[in-house]
Protein backbone atom coordinates (compact mmCIF):
# COMPACT_ATOMS: atom_id res chain seq x y z
CA UNK A 1 0.00 0.00 0.00
CA UNK A 2 1.08 3.35 -0.75
CA UNK A 3 1.09 5.64 1.50
CA UNK A 4 0.05 9.31 0.52
CA UNK A 5 0.47 13.04 2.19
CA UNK A 6 -2.75 13.68 3.88
CA UNK A 7 -5.51 15.67 1.45
CA UNK A 8 -6.06 17.71 3.79
CA UNK A 9 -2.86 19.79 4.17
CA UNK A 10 -3.38 20.39 0.81
CA UNK A 11 -6.76 21.51 1.19
CA UNK A 12 -5.52 23.47 4.19
CA UNK A 13 -2.82 25.35 2.60
CA UNK A 14 -5.50 26.17 -0.74
CA UNK A 15 -8.12 27.37 1.68
CA UNK A 16 -5.47 29.74 3.42
CA UNK A 17 -4.22 31.15 0.14
CA UNK A 18 -7.87 31.92 -0.76
CA UNK A 19 -8.73 33.75 2.25
CA UNK A 20 -5.90 35.34 1.60
CA UNK A 21 -6.53 36.48 -2.18
CA UNK A 22 -10.26 37.10 -1.76
CA UNK A 23 -10.43 39.26 2.17
CA UNK A 24 -9.53 42.23 0.84
CA UNK A 25 -12.47 42.33 -1.60
CA UNK A 26 -14.86 41.57 1.16
CA UNK A 27 -13.63 44.21 2.91
CA UNK A 28 -14.10 46.33 -0.29
CA UNK A 29 -17.17 45.74 -0.47
CA UNK A 30 -18.43 45.78 3.29
CA UNK A 31 -16.74 48.85 3.96
CA UNK A 32 -18.13 50.54 0.86
CA UNK A 33 -22.06 50.13 2.37
CA UNK A 34 -20.95 50.82 6.14
CA UNK A 35 -20.90 54.19 7.67
CA UNK A 36 -17.33 53.92 8.53
CA UNK A 37 -14.75 51.12 7.38
CA UNK A 38 -14.17 49.12 10.13
CA UNK A 39 -10.16 48.31 11.71
CA UNK A 40 -11.08 45.99 14.12
CA UNK A 41 -11.60 42.24 13.12
CA UNK A 42 -14.47 41.73 15.15
CA UNK A 43 -16.44 44.21 12.57
CA UNK A 44 -15.89 42.28 9.52
CA UNK A 45 -19.22 40.90 9.51
CA UNK A 46 -21.37 43.94 10.63
CA UNK A 47 -25.33 43.53 11.28
CA UNK A 48 -26.05 47.43 11.46
CA UNK A 49 -24.97 50.01 10.02
CA UNK A 50 -25.39 49.64 6.28
CA UNK A 51 -25.42 52.30 4.00
CA UNK A 52 -25.18 54.28 0.11
CA UNK A 53 -23.80 57.33 1.47
CA UNK A 54 -20.61 56.52 0.56
CA UNK A 55 -21.26 56.31 -3.03
CA UNK A 56 -23.09 59.49 -3.08
CA UNK A 57 -19.96 61.18 -1.10
CA UNK A 58 -17.80 59.82 -4.30
CA UNK A 59 -20.11 61.27 -6.48
CA UNK A 60 -20.55 64.45 -4.95
CA UNK A 61 -16.88 64.50 -5.50
CA UNK A 62 -15.78 62.97 -8.54
CA UNK A 63 -18.87 62.26 -10.80
CA UNK A 64 -19.32 58.64 -10.17
CA UNK A 65 -21.48 58.17 -13.57
CA UNK A 66 -19.41 60.08 -15.64
CA UNK A 67 -16.33 59.01 -14.84
CA UNK A 68 -17.96 54.98 -15.38
CA UNK A 69 -19.16 56.57 -18.46
CA UNK A 70 -15.88 57.85 -19.78
CA UNK A 71 -14.14 54.43 -18.93
CA UNK A 72 -16.88 52.42 -20.69
CA UNK A 73 -16.18 54.60 -23.53
CA UNK A 74 -12.31 54.35 -23.49
CA UNK A 75 -13.07 50.45 -23.50
CA UNK A 76 -15.71 50.19 -26.08
CA UNK A 77 -13.24 52.24 -28.55
CA UNK A 78 -10.97 49.99 -28.00
CA UNK A 79 -12.91 46.91 -28.64
CA UNK A 80 -14.34 48.65 -31.71
CA UNK A 81 -10.79 48.76 -32.96
CA UNK A 82 -9.46 45.45 -31.87
CA UNK A 83 -12.39 43.28 -33.20
CA UNK A 84 -12.45 44.90 -36.44
CA UNK A 85 -9.18 45.60 -37.13
CA UNK A 86 -7.57 42.47 -34.79
CA UNK A 87 -10.44 40.11 -36.73
CA UNK A 88 -9.09 41.21 -39.82
CA UNK A 89 -5.44 41.21 -39.79
CA UNK A 90 -5.43 37.82 -37.58
CA UNK A 91 -7.47 36.38 -40.53
CA UNK A 92 -4.93 37.68 -42.87
CA UNK A 93 -2.11 36.20 -40.95
CA UNK A 94 -3.45 32.52 -40.95
CA UNK A 95 -5.36 31.90 -43.80
CA UNK A 96 -3.91 34.31 -46.83
CA UNK A 97 -0.71 34.50 -48.32
CA UNK A 98 0.46 37.99 -49.20
CA UNK A 99 4.01 39.81 -49.28
CA UNK A 100 4.78 40.61 -45.80
CA UNK A 101 2.86 38.16 -44.01
CA UNK A 102 6.29 36.89 -42.31
CA UNK A 103 7.33 40.46 -41.34
CA UNK A 104 4.08 41.29 -39.47
CA UNK A 105 4.23 38.31 -37.71
CA UNK A 106 7.87 39.23 -36.35
CA UNK A 107 6.42 42.56 -35.77
CA UNK A 108 3.58 41.41 -33.77
CA UNK A 109 6.46 39.17 -30.97
CA UNK A 110 8.19 42.44 -31.15
CA UNK A 111 5.73 44.54 -29.99
CA UNK A 112 4.61 42.22 -27.20
CA UNK A 113 8.09 42.82 -25.67
CA UNK A 114 8.34 46.99 -25.61
CA UNK A 115 7.29 47.92 -22.46
CA UNK A 116 4.35 50.69 -22.51
CA UNK A 117 6.55 52.53 -19.61
CA UNK A 118 9.03 53.33 -22.25
CA UNK A 119 6.96 54.76 -24.80
CA UNK A 120 4.99 57.05 -22.38
CA UNK A 121 7.42 60.21 -23.25
CA UNK A 122 7.39 59.93 -26.95
CA UNK A 123 3.88 58.87 -27.30
CA UNK A 124 2.92 61.52 -24.62
CA UNK A 125 4.89 64.32 -26.74
CA UNK A 126 3.22 62.45 -30.36
CA UNK A 127 -0.09 62.21 -28.98
CA UNK A 128 -0.56 65.73 -27.18
CA UNK A 129 1.30 67.63 -29.57
CA UNK A 130 2.03 66.35 -33.03
CA UNK A 131 -1.88 65.00 -33.18
CA UNK A 132 -3.35 67.44 -30.75
CA UNK A 133 -5.32 64.83 -29.24
CA UNK A 134 -4.82 66.00 -25.80
CA UNK A 135 -7.90 66.00 -23.40
CA UNK A 136 -9.52 63.55 -26.05
CA UNK A 137 -10.99 60.25 -25.86
CA UNK A 138 -9.51 59.61 -29.49
CA UNK A 139 -6.20 60.14 -27.96
CA UNK A 140 -6.89 58.34 -24.75
CA UNK A 141 -7.54 55.09 -27.85
CA UNK A 142 -5.21 55.60 -29.61
CA UNK A 143 -2.45 53.24 -28.19
CA UNK A 144 -4.42 50.35 -27.22
CA UNK A 145 -6.57 50.87 -30.03
CA UNK A 146 -5.62 47.57 -31.91
CA UNK A 147 -4.87 44.00 -29.35
CA UNK A 148 -2.07 42.64 -30.18
CA UNK A 149 -2.97 39.50 -28.10
CA UNK A 150 -6.44 39.81 -29.40
CA UNK A 151 -4.55 39.43 -32.73
CA UNK A 152 -3.08 36.60 -31.61
CA UNK A 153 -5.85 34.75 -30.78
CA UNK A 154 -7.94 35.69 -33.68
CA UNK A 155 -4.85 34.06 -35.71
CA UNK A 156 -4.42 30.89 -33.93
CA UNK A 157 -8.02 30.58 -34.04
CA UNK A 158 -8.13 30.68 -37.98
CA UNK A 159 -5.25 28.67 -37.84
CA UNK A 160 -7.35 25.63 -36.32
CA UNK A 161 -10.08 25.71 -38.51
CA UNK A 162 -10.12 23.11 -41.49
CA UNK A 163 -8.31 24.37 -44.43
CA UNK A 164 -11.38 22.98 -46.84
CA UNK A 165 -13.62 25.51 -45.80
CA UNK A 166 -11.48 28.11 -47.35
CA UNK A 167 -10.57 26.26 -50.27
CA UNK A 168 -14.23 24.93 -51.01
CA UNK A 169 -15.32 28.52 -51.03
CA UNK A 170 -12.01 29.55 -53.40
CA UNK A 171 -12.96 26.85 -55.77
CA UNK A 172 -16.63 28.11 -56.30
CA UNK A 173 -15.42 31.39 -57.42
CA UNK A 174 -16.07 33.57 -54.14
CA UNK A 175 -13.47 36.70 -53.96
CA UNK A 176 -11.52 36.70 -50.84
CA UNK A 177 -13.58 39.80 -49.61
CA UNK A 178 -16.31 37.81 -49.94
CA UNK A 179 -14.92 34.44 -47.75
CA UNK A 180 -14.16 37.14 -45.20
CA UNK A 181 -17.61 38.39 -44.90
CA UNK A 182 -19.57 35.06 -45.41
CA UNK A 183 -17.23 32.39 -43.96
CA UNK A 184 -14.46 34.11 -41.85
CA UNK A 185 -16.71 36.72 -39.35
CA UNK A 186 -19.73 34.07 -38.95
CA UNK A 187 -17.27 31.58 -37.99
CA UNK A 188 -15.26 33.65 -35.39
CA UNK A 189 -17.87 33.77 -32.44
CA UNK A 190 -16.17 31.55 -30.38
CA UNK A 191 -12.75 33.02 -30.24
CA UNK A 192 -14.91 36.44 -29.69
CA UNK A 193 -15.74 36.07 -26.62
CA UNK A 194 -12.49 35.19 -25.39
CA UNK A 195 -11.10 38.04 -27.09
CA UNK A 196 -13.58 41.06 -25.54
CA UNK A 197 -12.99 39.74 -22.23
CA UNK A 198 -8.86 39.65 -22.86
CA UNK A 199 -9.30 43.39 -24.50
CA UNK A 200 -12.19 44.89 -21.44
CA UNK A 201 -9.74 44.48 -18.59
CA UNK A 202 -6.79 46.39 -20.55
CA UNK A 203 -8.08 49.70 -20.92
CA UNK A 204 -11.14 49.54 -17.83
CA UNK A 205 -8.04 49.20 -15.72
CA UNK A 206 -5.70 50.80 -17.50
CA UNK A 207 -4.29 54.41 -15.15
CA UNK A 208 -1.11 55.80 -16.37
CA UNK A 209 -1.91 57.02 -20.12
CA UNK A 210 -5.42 58.91 -19.85
CA UNK A 211 -3.75 59.85 -16.24
CA UNK A 212 -0.81 61.35 -18.78
CA UNK A 213 -3.45 62.84 -21.39
CA UNK A 214 -6.41 63.96 -18.93
CA UNK A 215 -6.27 67.13 -17.33
CA UNK A 216 -10.04 67.89 -17.98
CA UNK A 217 -12.03 66.30 -15.16
CA UNK A 218 -15.04 65.21 -17.31
CA UNK A 219 -13.35 63.17 -19.65
CA UNK A 220 -11.00 60.69 -17.15
CA UNK A 221 -11.87 57.59 -16.88
CA UNK A 222 -13.06 56.20 -13.13
CA UNK A 223 -9.26 54.45 -12.74
CA UNK A 224 -8.26 57.99 -13.30
CA UNK A 225 -10.66 60.43 -11.21
CA UNK A 226 -10.40 57.88 -7.94
CA UNK A 227 -6.72 57.56 -8.00
CA UNK A 228 -6.71 61.95 -8.10
CA UNK A 229 -9.52 61.32 -5.19
CA UNK A 230 -7.32 59.05 -3.39
CA UNK A 231 -3.88 60.98 -3.70
CA UNK A 232 -5.27 64.86 -3.37
CA UNK A 233 -9.07 64.96 -2.35
CA UNK A 234 -8.66 62.27 0.48
CA UNK A 235 -6.77 64.40 3.04
CA UNK A 236 -9.01 66.85 3.06
CA UNK A 237 -11.85 65.38 3.49
CA UNK A 238 -13.09 64.54 7.13
CA UNK A 239 -14.00 60.80 6.69
CA UNK A 240 -12.76 59.76 3.24
CA UNK A 241 -12.48 55.65 3.74
CA UNK A 242 -16.06 54.77 2.94
CA UNK A 243 -15.84 57.10 0.10
CA UNK A 244 -12.73 55.37 -1.62
CA UNK A 245 -14.27 51.73 -1.11
CA UNK A 246 -17.19 52.93 -2.78
CA UNK A 247 -15.10 54.10 -5.73
CA UNK A 248 -12.56 51.32 -5.28
CA UNK A 249 -16.11 48.99 -6.05
CA UNK A 250 -17.55 50.56 -8.96
CA UNK A 251 -14.12 49.94 -10.52
CA UNK A 252 -13.75 46.60 -9.54
CA UNK A 253 -16.85 44.89 -9.42
CA UNK A 254 -17.50 45.33 -13.54
CA UNK A 255 -14.94 42.74 -14.67
CA UNK A 256 -14.99 40.87 -11.32
CA UNK A 257 -18.86 40.16 -12.40
CA UNK A 258 -18.00 40.00 -16.50
CA UNK A 259 -15.13 37.05 -15.51
CA UNK A 260 -16.88 35.63 -13.03
CA UNK A 261 -19.75 34.73 -15.70
CA UNK A 262 -17.22 34.04 -18.69
CA UNK A 263 -14.90 32.53 -16.39
CA UNK A 264 -14.44 29.33 -18.82
CA UNK A 265 -13.19 31.81 -21.68
CA UNK A 266 -10.04 32.52 -19.95
CA UNK A 267 -7.26 30.20 -20.31
CA UNK A 268 -3.92 30.17 -19.31
CA UNK A 269 -2.28 30.89 -22.69
CA UNK A 270 -4.71 33.41 -23.33
CA UNK A 271 -3.71 35.43 -19.92
CA UNK A 272 -0.33 34.63 -20.75
CA UNK A 273 -0.36 36.85 -23.81
CA UNK A 274 -2.43 39.33 -22.50
CA UNK A 275 0.26 40.56 -20.07
CA UNK A 276 1.18 42.83 -22.34
CA UNK A 277 -2.49 43.66 -23.25
CA UNK B 1 -6.96 37.42 -59.10
CA UNK B 2 -8.04 36.10 -62.99
CA UNK B 3 -7.00 32.33 -63.93
CA UNK B 4 -5.04 33.17 -67.00
CA UNK B 5 -2.51 35.45 -64.19
CA UNK B 6 -1.62 32.59 -63.28
CA UNK B 7 -0.94 30.80 -66.10
CA UNK B 8 1.58 33.16 -67.53
CA UNK B 9 5.51 33.28 -66.81
CA UNK B 10 4.64 36.59 -65.63
CA UNK B 11 1.38 35.89 -63.35
CA UNK B 12 3.50 33.62 -61.81
CA UNK B 13 6.27 35.82 -61.33
CA UNK B 14 4.31 38.18 -60.01
CA UNK B 15 1.98 35.88 -58.07
CA UNK B 16 5.36 34.71 -56.42
CA UNK B 17 6.19 38.70 -55.21
CA UNK B 18 2.89 39.59 -53.68
CA UNK B 19 1.91 35.83 -52.75
CA UNK B 20 -1.56 33.90 -53.70
CA UNK B 21 -3.66 36.63 -51.89
CA UNK B 22 -2.52 40.08 -52.12
CA UNK B 23 -5.59 41.04 -50.19
CA UNK B 24 -4.06 39.61 -47.11
CA UNK B 25 -1.40 42.45 -46.82
CA UNK B 26 -4.83 45.17 -47.61
CA UNK B 27 -6.58 43.61 -44.54
CA UNK B 28 -3.40 43.41 -42.31
CA UNK B 29 -2.55 47.12 -43.30
CA UNK B 30 -4.36 49.11 -40.43
CA UNK B 31 -2.90 47.12 -37.90
CA UNK B 32 0.82 47.21 -39.04
CA UNK B 33 -0.10 50.83 -39.42
CA UNK B 34 -1.05 50.78 -35.93
CA UNK B 35 1.78 49.36 -34.35
CA UNK B 36 4.23 51.47 -37.10
CA UNK B 37 2.35 54.42 -35.31
CA UNK B 38 2.16 53.66 -31.53
CA UNK B 39 5.23 51.73 -31.59
CA UNK B 40 7.82 51.12 -33.87
CA UNK B 41 8.27 55.31 -34.36
CA UNK B 42 7.21 56.35 -30.79
CA UNK B 43 10.62 54.07 -30.03
CA UNK B 44 12.86 55.25 -32.88
CA UNK B 45 11.57 58.85 -31.14
CA UNK B 46 12.38 57.51 -27.55
CA UNK B 47 16.09 56.47 -28.38
CA UNK B 48 16.25 60.24 -30.59
CA UNK B 49 15.09 62.58 -27.77
CA UNK B 50 17.47 60.29 -25.14
CA UNK B 51 20.68 61.45 -27.46
CA UNK B 52 19.18 65.03 -28.23
CA UNK B 53 18.49 68.49 -25.69
CA UNK B 54 14.98 68.17 -26.30
CA UNK B 55 12.72 70.62 -24.65
CA UNK B 56 9.38 71.34 -24.72
CA UNK B 57 8.37 74.43 -27.30
CA UNK B 58 5.23 76.29 -27.66
CA UNK B 59 3.31 74.91 -30.75
CA UNK B 60 4.60 75.92 -34.22
CA UNK B 61 7.98 77.60 -32.72
CA UNK B 62 10.87 75.64 -34.23
CA UNK B 63 13.91 75.78 -31.58
CA UNK B 64 16.96 73.56 -32.52
CA UNK B 65 17.58 70.67 -30.60
CA UNK B 66 21.03 69.97 -30.92
CA UNK B 67 22.92 66.30 -30.48
CA UNK B 68 24.36 66.13 -27.21
CA UNK B 69 25.76 62.58 -27.41
CA UNK B 70 25.88 60.51 -23.91
CA UNK B 71 25.55 63.95 -21.98
CA UNK B 72 21.56 63.07 -20.91
CA UNK B 73 23.00 59.51 -19.91
CA UNK B 74 25.95 60.69 -18.04
CA UNK B 75 23.32 63.63 -16.03
CA UNK B 76 20.88 60.62 -15.59
CA UNK B 77 24.37 58.34 -14.36
CA UNK B 78 25.20 60.59 -11.91
CA UNK B 79 22.29 61.72 -10.60
CA UNK B 80 21.89 59.99 -6.75
CA UNK B 81 17.99 59.95 -6.81
CA UNK B 82 18.04 58.14 -10.28
CA UNK B 83 20.71 55.49 -8.48
CA UNK B 84 18.14 55.30 -5.30
CA UNK B 85 15.05 54.80 -7.81
CA UNK B 86 17.01 51.90 -9.51
CA UNK B 87 18.18 50.55 -5.94
CA UNK B 88 14.51 49.78 -5.18
CA UNK B 89 13.88 48.11 -7.75
CA UNK B 90 16.20 45.82 -6.82
CA UNK B 91 14.86 45.65 -3.43
CA UNK B 92 11.72 44.98 -4.62
CA UNK B 93 12.91 42.29 -7.09
CA UNK B 94 15.03 40.71 -4.26
CA UNK B 95 11.50 40.25 -2.32
CA UNK B 96 9.16 39.89 -5.02
CA UNK B 97 10.79 37.73 -7.59
CA UNK B 98 11.51 34.46 -4.96
CA UNK B 99 7.84 35.20 -2.86
CA UNK B 100 6.39 34.80 -6.54
CA UNK B 101 7.86 31.80 -7.90
CA UNK B 102 7.99 29.82 -4.83
CA UNK B 103 4.66 30.63 -4.03
CA UNK B 104 3.33 30.29 -7.41
CA UNK B 105 4.56 26.97 -8.44
CA UNK B 106 3.46 25.65 -4.77
CA UNK B 107 -0.10 26.93 -5.23
CA UNK B 108 -0.31 25.20 -8.65
CA UNK B 109 0.56 22.01 -8.09
CA UNK B 110 -1.80 22.00 -4.64
CA UNK B 111 -4.06 22.93 -7.69
CA UNK B 112 -3.06 20.07 -10.05
CA UNK B 113 -5.41 17.52 -11.04
CA UNK B 114 -8.34 15.92 -8.69
CA UNK B 115 -9.05 18.75 -6.28
CA UNK B 116 -12.24 19.40 -5.33
CA UNK B 117 -13.53 23.18 -5.92
CA UNK B 118 -10.48 23.37 -8.06
CA UNK B 119 -12.44 26.52 -9.76
CA UNK B 120 -13.50 28.18 -7.28
CA UNK B 121 -10.01 28.20 -5.91
CA UNK B 122 -8.68 29.49 -9.45
CA UNK B 123 -11.40 32.03 -9.33
CA UNK B 124 -10.22 33.57 -5.82
CA UNK B 125 -6.25 33.52 -6.52
CA UNK B 126 -6.79 35.46 -10.15
CA UNK B 127 -9.36 37.85 -9.18
CA UNK B 128 -6.95 40.52 -7.90
CA UNK B 129 -4.98 40.29 -11.18
CA UNK B 130 -7.89 40.90 -13.17
CA UNK B 131 -9.15 44.11 -10.85
CA UNK B 132 -7.86 47.27 -11.46
CA UNK B 133 -4.60 48.54 -9.16
CA UNK B 134 -6.06 51.48 -8.09
CA UNK B 135 -8.84 49.81 -6.41
CA UNK B 136 -6.90 47.42 -5.01
CA UNK B 137 -4.63 49.86 -3.60
CA UNK B 138 -7.58 51.67 -2.03
CA UNK B 139 -8.06 48.55 -0.56
CA UNK B 140 -4.15 48.03 0.83
CA UNK B 141 -3.89 51.67 1.84
CA UNK B 142 -6.57 51.54 4.53
CA UNK B 143 -5.67 47.88 5.56
CA UNK B 144 -1.85 49.05 5.86
CA UNK B 145 -2.58 52.45 7.44
CA UNK B 146 -1.18 53.31 10.85
CA UNK B 147 -4.87 52.99 12.87
CA UNK B 148 -5.94 50.16 9.71
CA UNK B 149 -6.92 46.69 10.62
CA UNK B 150 -3.24 45.17 9.74
CA UNK B 151 -1.72 46.99 12.71
CA UNK B 152 -4.84 46.33 14.83
CA UNK B 153 -4.52 42.53 14.76
CA UNK B 154 -0.60 43.49 15.14
CA UNK B 155 -1.62 45.29 18.11
CA UNK B 156 2.38 46.07 19.92
CA UNK B 157 3.58 43.87 17.24
CA UNK B 158 2.49 46.61 14.88
CA UNK B 159 5.68 48.46 12.98
CA UNK B 160 6.39 52.05 14.06
CA UNK B 161 6.70 53.64 11.44
CA UNK B 162 3.95 52.17 10.16
CA UNK B 163 4.18 50.54 6.84
CA UNK B 164 3.45 53.17 3.94
CA UNK B 165 5.72 55.25 5.62
CA UNK B 166 8.45 53.61 6.70
CA UNK B 167 11.64 54.23 4.67
CA UNK B 168 12.94 50.99 5.24
CA UNK B 169 9.04 49.08 4.94
CA UNK B 170 7.72 51.39 2.17
CA UNK B 171 9.50 49.33 -0.35
CA UNK B 172 9.09 45.94 1.01
CA UNK B 173 5.33 46.83 1.27
CA UNK B 174 4.71 47.14 -2.63
CA UNK B 175 6.61 44.20 -3.20
CA UNK B 176 4.35 41.94 -0.96
CA UNK B 177 1.29 43.74 -2.61
CA UNK B 178 2.59 43.34 -6.02
CA UNK B 179 3.35 39.28 -5.60
CA UNK B 180 -0.51 39.21 -4.26
CA UNK B 181 -2.02 40.82 -6.99
CA UNK B 182 0.11 39.14 -9.82
CA UNK B 183 0.00 35.48 -8.14
CA UNK B 184 -2.74 34.33 -9.45
CA UNK B 185 -1.64 35.02 -13.23
CA UNK B 186 1.68 33.11 -12.79
CA UNK B 187 0.06 30.28 -10.87
CA UNK B 188 -2.02 29.89 -14.19
CA UNK B 189 0.61 29.86 -16.21
CA UNK B 190 2.04 26.64 -13.97
CA UNK B 191 -1.22 25.31 -13.91
CA UNK B 192 -0.89 24.92 -17.50
CA UNK B 193 2.97 23.90 -17.61
CA UNK B 194 2.01 21.17 -15.05
CA UNK B 195 -0.39 19.68 -18.07
CA UNK B 196 2.87 19.12 -19.57
CA UNK B 197 4.56 16.80 -17.30
CA UNK B 198 4.45 13.27 -17.68
CA UNK B 199 2.29 11.89 -15.27
CA UNK B 200 4.37 8.03 -15.89
CA UNK B 201 6.77 10.29 -14.14
CA UNK B 202 5.48 10.90 -10.95
CA UNK B 203 4.23 7.14 -10.83
CA UNK B 204 7.94 5.77 -11.59
CA UNK B 205 9.34 8.32 -8.67
CA UNK B 206 6.33 7.00 -6.47
CA UNK B 207 7.32 3.27 -7.39
CA UNK B 208 10.84 4.26 -6.30
CA UNK B 209 10.14 5.51 -3.05
CA UNK B 210 9.98 9.12 -3.58
CA UNK B 211 8.29 10.89 -1.18
CA UNK B 212 5.65 13.99 -2.14
CA UNK B 213 8.41 17.03 -1.30
CA UNK B 214 11.59 14.27 -3.92
CA UNK B 215 8.82 14.33 -6.28
CA UNK B 216 8.31 17.90 -6.12
CA UNK B 217 11.83 18.44 -6.39
CA UNK B 218 12.96 15.75 -9.00
CA UNK B 219 9.93 15.77 -11.02
CA UNK B 220 7.41 18.64 -10.92
CA UNK B 221 10.25 21.60 -10.68
CA UNK B 222 12.79 20.22 -13.54
CA UNK B 223 9.39 19.84 -15.93
CA UNK B 224 8.15 23.30 -15.49
CA UNK B 225 11.64 25.15 -16.23
CA UNK B 226 10.90 27.08 -19.47
CA UNK B 227 7.83 28.06 -17.37
CA UNK B 228 10.34 29.57 -14.48
CA UNK B 229 11.90 30.90 -17.16
CA UNK B 230 9.18 32.93 -18.36
CA UNK B 231 7.42 33.64 -14.94
CA UNK B 232 11.19 35.36 -13.71
CA UNK B 233 11.12 37.30 -17.10
CA UNK B 234 7.93 39.16 -16.69
CA UNK B 235 8.17 39.42 -12.66
CA UNK B 236 11.53 41.21 -13.36
CA UNK B 237 9.34 43.02 -16.34
CA UNK B 238 6.66 43.54 -14.13
CA UNK B 239 8.51 45.24 -11.18
CA UNK B 240 10.99 47.57 -13.26
CA UNK B 241 7.83 48.92 -14.57
CA UNK B 242 6.46 50.12 -10.81
CA UNK B 243 4.64 53.17 -11.25
CA UNK B 244 0.95 52.96 -9.66
CA UNK B 245 1.79 51.40 -6.75
CA UNK B 246 4.33 54.16 -5.14
CA UNK B 247 2.17 56.81 -7.10
CA UNK B 248 -0.84 55.93 -4.70
CA UNK B 249 0.52 53.41 -1.91
CA UNK B 250 3.32 55.55 -0.69
CA UNK B 251 2.21 59.13 -2.38
CA UNK B 252 4.29 59.58 -4.86
CA UNK B 253 7.45 57.25 -3.75
CA UNK B 254 7.49 58.22 -0.11
CA UNK B 255 8.52 58.16 2.27
CA UNK B 256 11.68 60.67 1.27
CA UNK B 257 12.25 58.75 -1.99
CA UNK B 258 12.22 55.18 -0.09
CA UNK B 259 9.86 54.00 -2.69
CA UNK B 260 10.50 56.05 -5.92
CA UNK B 261 10.97 54.17 -9.30
CA UNK B 262 12.38 54.71 -12.55
CA UNK B 263 8.88 54.86 -14.20
CA UNK B 264 7.90 57.61 -11.71
CA UNK B 265 11.28 59.53 -12.19
CA UNK B 266 10.34 59.37 -16.06
CA UNK B 267 7.11 61.17 -15.35
CA UNK B 268 7.89 63.24 -12.88
CA UNK B 269 11.30 64.71 -14.89
CA UNK B 270 9.71 63.98 -18.10
CA UNK B 271 6.21 65.21 -17.77
CA UNK B 272 5.73 67.72 -14.56
CA UNK B 273 9.30 68.97 -14.83
CA UNK B 274 9.63 69.31 -18.86
CA UNK B 275 12.76 67.25 -19.13
CA UNK B 276 12.15 64.97 -21.33
CA UNK B 277 15.55 64.28 -22.44
CA UNK B 278 16.99 62.70 -19.30
CA UNK B 279 13.63 61.27 -18.77
CA UNK B 280 14.39 59.20 -22.43
CA UNK B 281 17.55 58.37 -21.28
CA UNK B 282 16.14 56.94 -17.87
CA UNK B 283 14.00 54.97 -19.89
CA UNK B 284 16.19 53.26 -22.31
CA UNK B 285 18.52 52.54 -19.30
CA UNK B 286 15.57 50.98 -17.57
CA UNK B 287 15.35 49.03 -20.66
CA UNK B 288 18.88 47.70 -20.57
CA UNK B 289 19.00 46.75 -16.93
CA UNK B 290 15.42 44.49 -17.68
CA UNK B 291 17.18 43.38 -20.61
CA UNK B 292 20.28 42.22 -18.55
CA UNK B 293 18.31 40.52 -15.39
CA UNK B 294 16.38 38.30 -18.09
CA UNK B 295 19.42 37.35 -19.88
CA UNK B 296 20.49 36.36 -16.10
CA UNK B 297 17.38 35.17 -15.17
CA UNK B 298 17.66 33.10 -18.12
CA UNK B 299 20.89 31.68 -17.62
CA UNK B 300 20.55 30.87 -14.27
CA UNK B 301 17.71 28.59 -14.81
CA UNK B 302 18.85 26.61 -17.43
CA UNK B 303 22.08 25.51 -15.57
CA UNK B 304 20.58 24.04 -13.25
Amino acid sequence: MRRRRPPWLRYLLLTLAAVVFAFPFWFMIVGAFQESPTNTPGQLLPTSGWTLGNFTAIDSRLDLVGSLLNSLIFTLGVLLGTVTFGLLAGYALARLDFRGRGATWVLMLLVQMVPFQLLMIPLYVQVTRGFGLGDTYLGMILPFAINTTAVFIFTQFFRALPAEIFEAARIDGASELRIVRAIAVPLVRPALTTVVLITFIGPWNEFLWPFLITKDATLQPLAVSLANYISNVAQSTANPNGAILAGATALAFPVVILFILFQRYFTASDLGSAVKG
Amino acid sequence: MSTSATTTPSGTARRRWWGRQPIGSLLALPYVVFVVAVFAYPLGFAVWIAFHDYFFTAPGVEVPKPFVGLDNFAAVLTDPQVLDAFRNIGVFLVINVPLTVVLSMVLATALDRGVRWAAAYRVAFYVPYLTASVSLVGVWLLLFSSRGLVNTVLGPLAPDPSWLVSSSLAMPTIALYVTWKQLGFYILLYLAALQNVPRELHESAETDGANAWQRFWAVTVPGVRTTTVLVLVLAIITGANLFTEPYLLTNGGGPDGASVTPVLLIYQRGIQQQNPDTAAAIGLLLVVVVGLLSLAANRITRER
